[in-house]
Order: structure tokens, then sequence, then C-alpha cells
């Protein structure tokens, strides 16, 4: 699973080896760049842009490596420390010590009831939530680009159909029919009454926050399709006999990226922020998995008590977020200079 | 004017209907039976029959869906609980109550949630973003710029128990969010859900303080806006007569968005400060597997949604003339 950010480089990789990265190409102006390339500069020119992305890259990392750092760590999340080892929390079940427990050997603290370690709890649940989150932008994305074109590029009675498909999509209650129909889908593979498995949980949510979001990127390509459809180049490849396959992938295609890519780096924080919602309704992954809305509803058991189990997952969720959002709002200020916010 | 209204009341109840029958069909999809549910510990066949024909799910699942449809237009009748008046939604499988009724009492708990959050949320978001505008690249804009960037990335479900934890149980200054109806005590209404209408202030101003902003820095840079200036119109007459008119069409649009959703399920809005709205009605019914609930509740949510969208586009072309309806 690659970072979004990285999907970036590849533009930026392939003009590489088409043209000499020259050092002073910038004042020279001769030499023709990519709009790749230029992106590329300017993006390395916005600060906020840079930093974010560093933020952003650091989550996706300690995700990755979660298991690496838990291991260097000493701990695991689901090894109840608390419940173990006498000395670290009282009879009521909170941390003996004060900041929920925080110190060397604890460094984000305990759960309190479960005594579970806070820091790699955290570490696995960030990397939950990313894993579920990025399928679903991949996913999302491929759909909402596929059914976008066709309906764009084929017009007449299909635009129709999928148009009002993407209609009512959009105006269903979509948090409502989430916890609605998640039973459903788990109904689906699973009897009722058995155990779900964590797996089969994550790839139903992945299923069912794709089949309610690839709606809005779908409608935003169709839009754009039906702009370029009517250009010279378009029609000029049609008079020369080109395939409709040519046409959607040599011709339409790469005037997409740019829109494609923004929509794509803002739906990742929007799916993240869904599915932690999702669990912290106890819809989604549940306990004893370790999840970012997992550990906030359980830090909502005992928020009254020790706020601070519920402020690592919490916080670390807006910078998260924070750090996307200015991403996103850097990639489009770098591929789309002309766009207004 | 009034045949766009007809048209878009017409397709959108093509769309309730789509969204009522999908959730009809998919929630028995389920593999489990409600009337064993209701039926209790001692049940046999006999007595599981009558469950049913009670329950009204004897039928096969169309002519279910088709007594569902009637009874919303001319009411219907139940064996056992008698006739059910014409917005008749049908009773909950769990409590009995009609479910109608029960929405009608909730609903007034997340319409105070959701018109006093906009109340708040408008007047910041709209005011910040217009100060931002006027001062463009000044300090003042940069503030209300990062702040509402903040806010956006915030999300209720930890913003409000620190807020619950914070103001409630140690400052002390606001009261545990409650409901109390406007009718009974005013006072009361405003002190026990100002916490939620500022949490969810935070939260939705953002969009509109860049929205706003963005569009303003459009508008004043027009043509027109010159030509105004140039016939000699004070700035402030120009802002507050012309500029604010083109800048609003896009912020009305992600209102009616926002309503639609505040409307059609503050879910977690309403779980995080344990509020009793249609919200936390829904979470219910999913999980007694009541489906008459579920059904009611998806339908006037999806109704909630939709038909603000209708009212955002009028106003949409009330506001803007260069926008006709057709």
């Amino acid at each position: 699973m690659t970072p979004p950010t990285s999907a970036a480089a590849p533009l930026e990789v392939t003009d590489e080896t088409v043209e000499k990265p020259a050092a002073s190409s910038t004042l020279k102006g001769a030499e023709s760049r990519s709009p790749g390339r230029l992106a590329w500069t300017r993006f390395k020119r916005d600060r906020t842009g840079v930093i974010s992305a560093c933020i952003v890259i650091f989550f996706f990392v300690i995700a990755i490596c979660a298991p690496l750092i838990a291991s260097l760590y000493g701990k695991d999340p689901y090894t109840l420390y608390g419940q173990e080892q006498t000395g670290l929390l009282n009879e009521a079940g909170f941390p003996l010590k004060p900041n929920g427990g925080i110190d060397g050997d604890f460094w984000f603290g305990i759960e309190p009831a479960l005594g579970r370690d806070v820091f790699t709890f955290l570490l696995y649940g960030i990397r939950t939530s990313l894993l579920i989150a990025t399928a679903t932008t991949v996913l999302v994305t491929i759909i909402g680009v596929v059914i976008g074109i066709t309906a764009g590029y084929l017009g007449g009675r299909t635009d129709y159909l999928i148009g009002r498909v993407i209609d009512i999509l959009l105006s269903f209650p979509s948090t409502l029919f989430f916890i609605a129909f998640m039973p459903v889908v788990y109904g689906l593979f699973v009897a009722p009454d058995d155990e779900i498995p964590t797996s089969l949980r994550a790839t139903c949510l992945i299923l069912v926050l794709t089949a309610f979001g690839w709606a809005s990127i779908a409608r935003l390509l169709r839009g754009q399709v039906l702009a370029l459809r009517e250009r010279e180049f378009v029609e000029a490849a049609k008079v020369t006999g080109a395939s409709p396959a040519r046409i959607i992938f040599k011709e339409l295609l790469p005037n997409l990226w740019t829109p494609i890519l923004i929509q794509s780096t803002l739906a990742l924080p929007a799916f993240v922020t869904a599915e932690a919602g999702l669990a912290f309704l106890g819809v989604g992954i549940i306990d004893p998995t370790p999840d970012w809305g997992v550990m906030i509803q359980r830090g909502a058991q005992f928020y009254t008590e020790d706020i601070t189990f519920m402020i690592f997952p919490g916080v670390s969720m807006i910078i998260f977020v924070l750090a996307f959002n200015l991403l996103g709002d850097s990639v489009r200020d770098a591929l789309d200079p002309k766009s207004k916010r | 004017m009034f045949r766009f209204l007809v048209r878009r009341v017409l397709g959108a109840l093509v769309i309730l209907l789509i969204i009522s029958a999908v959730t009809f069909f998919l929630f028995y999809a389920i593999p489990r039976d409600p009337a064993r549910m209701a039926c209790g510990k001692v049940c046999d066949d006999q007595l599981l029959a009558q469950v049913r024909q009670n329950l009204g799910i004897a039928d096969p699942m169309p002519v279910q869906y088709w007594h569902w449809l009637q009874g919303i237009f001319v009411g219907r009748d139940y064996t056992g609980v008698g006739h059910c008046d014409a917005p008749c939604l049908g009773y909950s499988f769990t409590n009995s109550e009609p479910v109608f009724g029960t929405i009608m009492d909730r609903f007034p708990t997340t319409l105070s949630l959701a018109f006093g959050a906009a109340f708040f949320f408008l007047i910041v978001g709209i005011g910040a973003g217009m100060v931002a505008a006027v001062k463009q690249g000044k300090a003042l804009d940069k503030i209300a710029s990062s702040f509402s960037l903040l806010g956006s990335s915030m999300q209720i479900y930890f913003v409000g128990y620190i807020a619950m934890f914070f103001l409630v149980q140690q400052a002390g200054i606001l009261s545990q969010p409650s409901y109390t109806p406007f009718t009974e005590n005013p006072g009361a209404w405003v002190s026990g859900l100002l916490l939620p209408w500022i949490v969810l202030s935070i939260i939705f101003t953002a969009n509109y303080t860049r929205m706003t902003r963005s569009q303003l820095v459009e508008q004043l840079s027009e043509d027109y806006v010159r030509t105004a200036r140039a016939k000699g119109l004070s700035r402030r007459s120009v802002f507050f007569r012309f500029a604010w008119r083109g800048a609003m069409g896009p912020i009305v649009t992600i209102f009616g968005i926002d309503m639609g959703t505040l409307i059609g399920g503050a879910i977690i809005t309403e779980s995080t400060f344990s509020l009793q709205g249609i919200g936390t009605l829904a979470v219910r019914a999913v999980t007694d597997s009541d489906l008459p609930m579920l059904l009611g509740v998806t339908v006037v949510a999806a109704a909630g949604i939709v038909f603000a969208n209708i009212i955002v586009d009028a106003v949409y072309a009330l506001i803007d003339p260069r926008i006709r309806l057709a």
C-alpha cells in the first residue's frame, strides 16, 4: 500500500528519464519542461506542502513498521499489562500514576480497566485505519474513474442511467446506511451469531465504504470528460479512426490525472474519519482489534476519569487529517495553479 | 419557479421510493427472523404464525412493501391493533409504538440541534470569511484561515468529549447536553444544547470561512465592482449591495448539503452527547432489527436531505438573478 503522496512521484520519475534535469533549467527556460516536472518544482517550493507531506509519510511509515517498532519497544497491543502486573492500575481500574500512567515503561500510559499499552495500541490502530482507508481510496478512485469516464464518453442513455444512480447514492443518508447495512454484509458471509473474523470485518467495511464512495468522484470525472470530449484533439483522434479504448486511455486519461489525484488525496482523510466514526458507533472494527475509532470509543467510556487515554488517538488523528488536507491543497496548487480554493 | 418546484418534488419522490425499496429489500437479506425475536421464550408454531400476522410480515416481500406504501398515503389496518391513520409507517417490532409518532417525538431534538448549530456556524463562518476577504493577506486573514483549517480537521467524537470534559466537568461553565422542548423552557433549551452547537460549529464553520473568503476575493476583483467603485459608490455599499450576492451561491449549496446531513442523521453527534434524536433512534433500530423503525427513519432522513437540496436550489435562484431555473 503506497501513500498517495508517492502517486505524484511516477509523473516526476518518468519525466526525469525523458529529459536531463539540468540544475539551472529554471533560469534558461529554453528547454521544454513537462507539466509533471513543473508541478513538482512548484510543490517543492511550497513549504506547508512539503512539511505536511513529511507528516503524512511519517504516519504511513510508522503504520507499516508498527510490528518492528513494537518489538523494539518490547510490548504488544493485546497483552493486558495492567492486569498481569501489580502496581499499574488501582482497584477501580484506573492507572495509579498521574497522566494516565505515563512513564519510562509505558510511553503513552496504560489503558484503564483492561490495562493495555497505549503506545502499541495506537501504532497498530493507525495501521488498521490507514490500511482500510487506503484500500477504500484506491477502489473508490478506480471505480469512480471507470464509471465517470464511461458515462461521460458514451453519453446518451448510459450517461442518463449512471447519472440517476449517482443522484440516488448521493441522497442516501450515508452514516445511517453504513450502520444499517454492515450487519447485512456480514450476514452474507457469516451465519448469524457466529464470530466475525477481523479480516472479514475489514473487507466488509472496505466494500461498503466503496459502494457509497465512488459516486462523487464519478460525477466529477463525468463532467470533465464531457468538456474534453468536444475538444479538437479528441475529434482529430476520432477522425483518424482511433478506437474508443485508445481515445479513453491515450487522449482522455492523461488530461484527467490532475482531478483524479486531487480527489483521491482529499478522499483518503475522509475515509479515515468515516472508518473511525463507524468503529466509534460499534459497527466497524471492534475491540480487541486495535483501531483509531475503537480507541476513541474505549476512551469515551471513561473520559470523565481518565482523559489522557483519549487525547492520544484524538490528537494524532487531528494531526494526520490536518496534514493530509494541507497536502491535498498543496497538490492542487502544484498541479493546477489557476484553480482557486 | 412553479414548474421547477413541481419537477424537483416529483424527482425527490422517485428517489425516496427507490431508497425505501432498497432499505426494505436489503433488510430481508439479513438471515434472521424478527417474529422469532418478538415471540419470546415460550414460542410454538401457532404463536409464531400469530406474531407474524400481527407484525404484518406473513405476506411475501413485495406485498409487504406495497402495504407499507399504502400505509403512508391511506393508512392501513393491523390485525389486533386496529387502524393506523394516514401517514402510517407501521408499528415498531420491539415496543409496538407507532413509528411515525416516535419519529415525530424525536425529531424536535434533531431539528434543534441542526438549526441551532447552523445559526452559529453561518454567522461565525461567513463573518470570518468576510473579514478574511477584506483583510486579504493581513494577520486577521491568516488567523481566520488557519483556525478554519484546524476546525475542519476535527472530529465530533473527539472534540465533543474533550469539550464535555473541560467545559462541563472541570470548569463547569456549561451544563451536560440535554434536550428540553423550547416551548417548555427556552432557557433550558439553549443551555442544554449550547455545547453541542458550539462543537458542531467548530467543525462546520471551516467550510464557510474558506468558501466565503475565496468567493468574495473573486467577486471583488470582478469588473462590476470596479465600475461601481468608479461611479463613486463606497466600498461598503459595493460590498453589501452587490459583491456578497455573487459570492453566496456556492455557500448556499454547501449549506444545503450540511443541513441535509444534520437533519438526516447527526448520528455520531447524538451518540456523543447522548441526545435522543432520530440518529440514536436509528442506531437502536439497527441493533434491535426493528424494520419498520429503520425504514421510517431512513425515509425521513433521506427526505430531509432531498428537500433541503430543493429549497437550496430555489433560494440560490432568489439570491442570484443570473441563475434561471429550468
